[in-house]
């Protein structure tokens, strides 16, 4: 009981830390998150409108950077209403039990000048998997970039209802544009 | 009825143009069923596939509409039957809006599912070059001006089918003969 009061306490510290943005918090509004999916071949992009996320990145070490990204799952847009209703359903992204999306780096390794993978775990529907994620980095007027994509397997993560296999490819390409706050 | 002509007597339309009009006719008839089905559907895999199917049935109508109008300007139709001046000018206007429609009308739905996000792949397996870019303002343009052209076509197609019923039936000419198989 101690352990979990303390977890409380320690998130609620947290708290103001989050909301207030910082040198290393992405900026949002600059920056883009979509999931491309393939359905009978049609390869369709969509967007997540709302994550938030902070980057630590330390171009003269590297491996001390560190990263997390939240995704609000229910925040995918896919154009119409009633899609968006369905992919937030408890056979998806289960939205109501598992709000969000998230990666946080456990190591970083730099590939080269511009260029580090991000390793880490990635937590979707509750499921945590170890990734790695490629990513090449670019200074521009408007803040540090990122930019790199990953493969997700929606069945590795229990996303989607198998009678959907048929019409919907299990691998869905999540690109991301992240851009730090100044 | 026994003044119409024999089947010997009319000049019929090419086997061709005959084949082109009725797999065309069949596949409007495809299309409209869909497309009326599919959007009243919930969100669900067979949905998708109705949207896909109503996609590769119209771009397929898009394909022979072409070849019909490239067939036509290379091979004269047969002349009209006698008939009153102001039927021969409403049969020619008539076929007309229907050459622009179908080839608009596909033409509108692939546009649209471009704007929504949607390239078209033909078939499940050539993707068509996207000809707008994602735009849900402009997608919901589209869809409007989509579905009002399918009605357009509805009732241009229903007077065109009522008045080769009405040659058939009524004046007992060739009008429908002729562009139906040598029995």
């Amino acid at each position: 009981m101690i352990t979990f009061k303390l977890h409380r306490l320690l998130f609620l510290l947290l708290v103001p830390v989050v909301v207030i943005a910082a040198a290393g918090d992405i900026d949002p509004s600059k920056s883009t998150l979509t999931a491309t999916f393939k359905q009978e071949g049609v390869s369709v992009e969509n967007p997540f409108k709302k994550f938030s996320g902070h980057i630590a990145y330390d171009a003269a070490n590297v491996a001390a950077s560190t990263a997390m990204i939240e995704v609000e799952t229910a925040s995918f847009d896919m154009g119409g209403e009633e899609y968006n209703a369905e992919v937030r359903k408890k056979a998806w992204f289960d939205s109501t039990a598992f709000p969000k999306a998230i990666f946080k780096s456990t190591s970083i390794k730099a590939d080269g000048a511009s260029k580090f993978t991000a390793s880490g775990t990635l937590t979707i529907k509750g499921k945590s998997i170890d990734t790695s994620v490629p990513v090449s980095v670019q200074s521009t007027a408007r803040g540090t970039a990122f930019d790199g994509s990953i493969v997700i397997s929606r069945a590795g993560f229990g996303i989607g209802d198998p009678a959907w296999n048929d019409v919907l490819d299990d691998k869905v390409t999540v690109h991301f544009h992240f851009i730090n706050v100044k | 009825m026994s003044t119409s002509p024999t089947n010997a007597q009319v000049e019929r339309y090419s086997t061709t143009a005959i084949s082109l009009h009725w797999i065309v006719a069949a596949l409007i008839i495809c299309a409209f069923t869909l497309g009326w089905i599919m959007t009243d559907l919930e969100v669900s895999p067979l949905k998708l596939k109705m949207f896909n199917w109503h996609k590769w049935v119209g771009i397929t109508i898009l394909l022979l509409v072409i070849v019909r109008l490239l067939w036509r300007l290379t091979h004269r139709p047969p002349l009209m039957l006698p008939m009153p001046v102001w039927q021969r000018i409403a049969a020619n206007t008539l076929h007309g809006i229907l050459y622009v429609l179908l080839l608009l009308q596909p033409l509108s739905g692939w546009v649209y599912s471009n704007a929504a996000g949607y390239p078209v792949v033909y078939l499940g397996l050539i993707p068509l070059p996207t000809l707008v870019a994602k735009n849900k303002q402009v997608a919901d343009v589209l869809m409007e001006r989509h579905e009002l052209l399918g009605w357009f076509l509805l009732v241009v197609a229903t007077l065109h089918i009522l008045a080769g019923l009405k040659h058939h039936f009524v004046d007992g000419d060739a009008t429908l003969k002729r562009m139906w198989f040598k029995s």
